[in-house]
């Protein structure tokens, strides 16, 4: 490898993996603070200004306390646990696209950690993986809390998957293709997805909800219920990953509603006129020109991600949990011959309209 | 027979869930603006704002004083006798001072050796104050009452004796004079 392409690799990977676990605290902030306005209190607001220095305070907390495991826990799973949990969404973010195209010196950098054809196969791999944790954390910590709570959280994230995996098979059979790249570019081009196929982008919404374990879904966790869920017996840093892979989770499903359903990276009404008035102004030339489109499709990605987060915020405080057999029920009565209904019109629609 | 069903049937409206939904989601809104933008709060800031309560709020105990500082408190054991909760706790003994000679014009010939209460036994029910023919035992308006320990719950008869006025606690204005 050259490098120059080692040199785009680790300032793309270094954008993506800092801007969301920079994410991280904001949102664990703003997830308290909003819920405060929402149940009208205050909210945290004592620590740094507006109380933004708050996960901070937590950060250096959970850093100093004692790192200990349960006697009888398994070692090794009991530790990789957290890990995967941080990983698997980390790795699912490197194929969403954040811009089409910047040139460096003369060379096109594709906007993108791992450019491959079959982007969307690869994070429905690593949406599969975050099972794991959730087993492997409960299992691992033998407790009976623990366990009951993985127990529930693989059985609703396997069974949403499902209906997840065909909505996301609905829209590759509307894009006519697995990168998403292409994906961005179809919907840039016609119209958004969600516009298009509109029962696939509910059932994709709420699965994704699902997925990530949050509100209304989080009957892994359900601190009613359960203690803590799967995680109960983790404290410390170990804990703190748990707690960042819930918020990476929430980024990276985001990102995916925002490049499967809304445009993805594609600009925002208003940014066109916005890029070429600047390019214009400061008379950039062409190279300039294209980065400053990249820039501005940064941005109008990380808009639609900051609505999407907002949303799972604004969710979590207006649902109560549901009971669990009322998440089997939707889970396999509605969503699943929903979203096979939607797959059969939407394929006969994509076979009528590419004749 | 005995069993009535008084569960309604799903409207398709509430079967569709959604509407539902977004209805729930209106109001969080309504109320997420109302605390972001307009600031309206329903919780105060503790420390630094405290609720006004009325003046007939039954906070901790104390004692009146007359101007000699003197306890009015001539420990006549109506208070203890009434206390649902056994919380008053006075030992009499007589007073030889020439202090005593006030307030209705009686010499008090009794006062309290101590008077102790178990603040964290009391439960601010004011019979006490009512009982008290000497308007000597009262109730302030003050509710923080913690403390550190067991025994500094248990108010002494200095405690009680505490500068007041009305039903507030003197802040500052007892040391000027």
């Amino acid at each position: 490898m050259e490098q120059f392409d080692l040199m785009q690799l680790m300032a793309k990977i270094i954008l993506v993996v800092g801007v969301c676990l920079g994410v991280v605290p904001v949102m664990v902030w703003f997830e308290r603070r909003g819920a405060a306005w929402m149940q009208g209190r205050v909210g945290p607001n004592r620590v740094g200004p507006f109380g933004l220095l708050q996960p901070l305070a937590d950060v250096v907390k959970f850093i100093f306390k004692e790192d200990f495991k349960p006697r009888n826990a398994n070692t090794f799973y009991y530790y990789l646990a957290p890990m995967i949990a941080l990983i698997a969404p980390l790795c699912a973010l490197s194929v969403i696209p954040f811009g089409s195209t910047a040139i460096v010196d003369g060379r096109e950098i594709i906007l993108q950690i791992a450019p491959m054809d079959s982007g969307i196969l690869f994070i429905l791999a690593f949406a599969g993986l975050e099972v794991y944790p959730i087993i492997l954390a409960g299992w691992a910590s033998r407790n009976k809390y623990t366990v009951l709570g993985a127990l529930r959280g693989s059985s609703q994230i396997v069974s949403y998957e499902i209906s997840m995996g065909l909505a996301l098979l609905s829209m590759m059979m509307v894009y006519g293709s697995f990168n998403p790249h292409d994906m961005v570019a179809w919907q840039a081009k016609h119209y958004w997805g969600f516009l298009v196929n509109p029962f696939g982008a509910l059932v994709f919404w709420i699965s994704i909800f699902a997925e990530t374990n949050r509100l209304p879904f989080d009957l892994a966790e359900g601190e009613s219920e359960l203690v803590a869920g799967y995680h109960l017996e983790y404290g410390a840093m170990k804990f703190a990953l748990f707690f960042m892979a819930e918020y990476v989770a929430m980024i990276m499903a985001s990102a995916l509603i925002a490049t499967l359903f809304f445009g993805g990276y594609s600009l925002l009404p208003g940014m066109p006129f916005l890029a070429s008035a600047i390019s214009n102004h400061f008379a950039f030339g062409e190279a300039g020109t294209m980065n400053t489109i990249a820039v501005f499709q940064f941005l109008s990605l990380v808009t639609k991600v900051a609505f999407f987060m907002f949303v799972f915020v604004w969710i979590r405080w207006t649902l109560p949990r549901f009971r669990f057999d009322q998440l089997m029920d939707l889970g396999w009565k509605i969503l699943f011959p929903l979203s096979l209904i939607n797959l059969v019109v939407v394929t006969i629609a994509v076979y009528f309209f590419n004749q | 027979m005995g069993t009535i069903n008084v569960s309604k049937k799903y409207t398709a409206r509430e079967k569709a869930y959604i509407p539902a939904i977004l209805v729930g989601m209106k109001i969080t809104m309504a109320r997420f603006i109302r605390g972001f933008l307009l600031r309206q709060h329903d919780t105060i800031l503790y420390p630094e704002k405290r609720r006004e309560y009325s003046e007939r709020f039954r906070g901790a105990h104390f004692i009146t004083v007359d101007k000699n500082k003197t306890e009015n408190c001539t420990a006549c054991f109506l208070c203890e006798t009434v206390c649902p909760a056994e919380c008053i706790h006075i030992v009499a003994e007589e007073r030889d001072d020439e202090q005593g000679a006030d307030t209705y014009g009686v010499a008090k010939e009794k006062k309290p050796a101590s008077f102790d209460i178990d603040i964290l036994r009391c439960c601010f029910c004011g019979f006490c104050e009512e009982a008290c023919p000497k308007d000597a035992i009262k109730m302030s308006n003050n509710y923080e009452m913690a403390t550190y320990n067991r025994e500094d719950a248990i108010f002494d008869l200095d405690h009680l004796k505490r500068d007041m006025h009305g039903r507030h606690e003197k802040v500052n204005k007892g040391d000027k004079k």
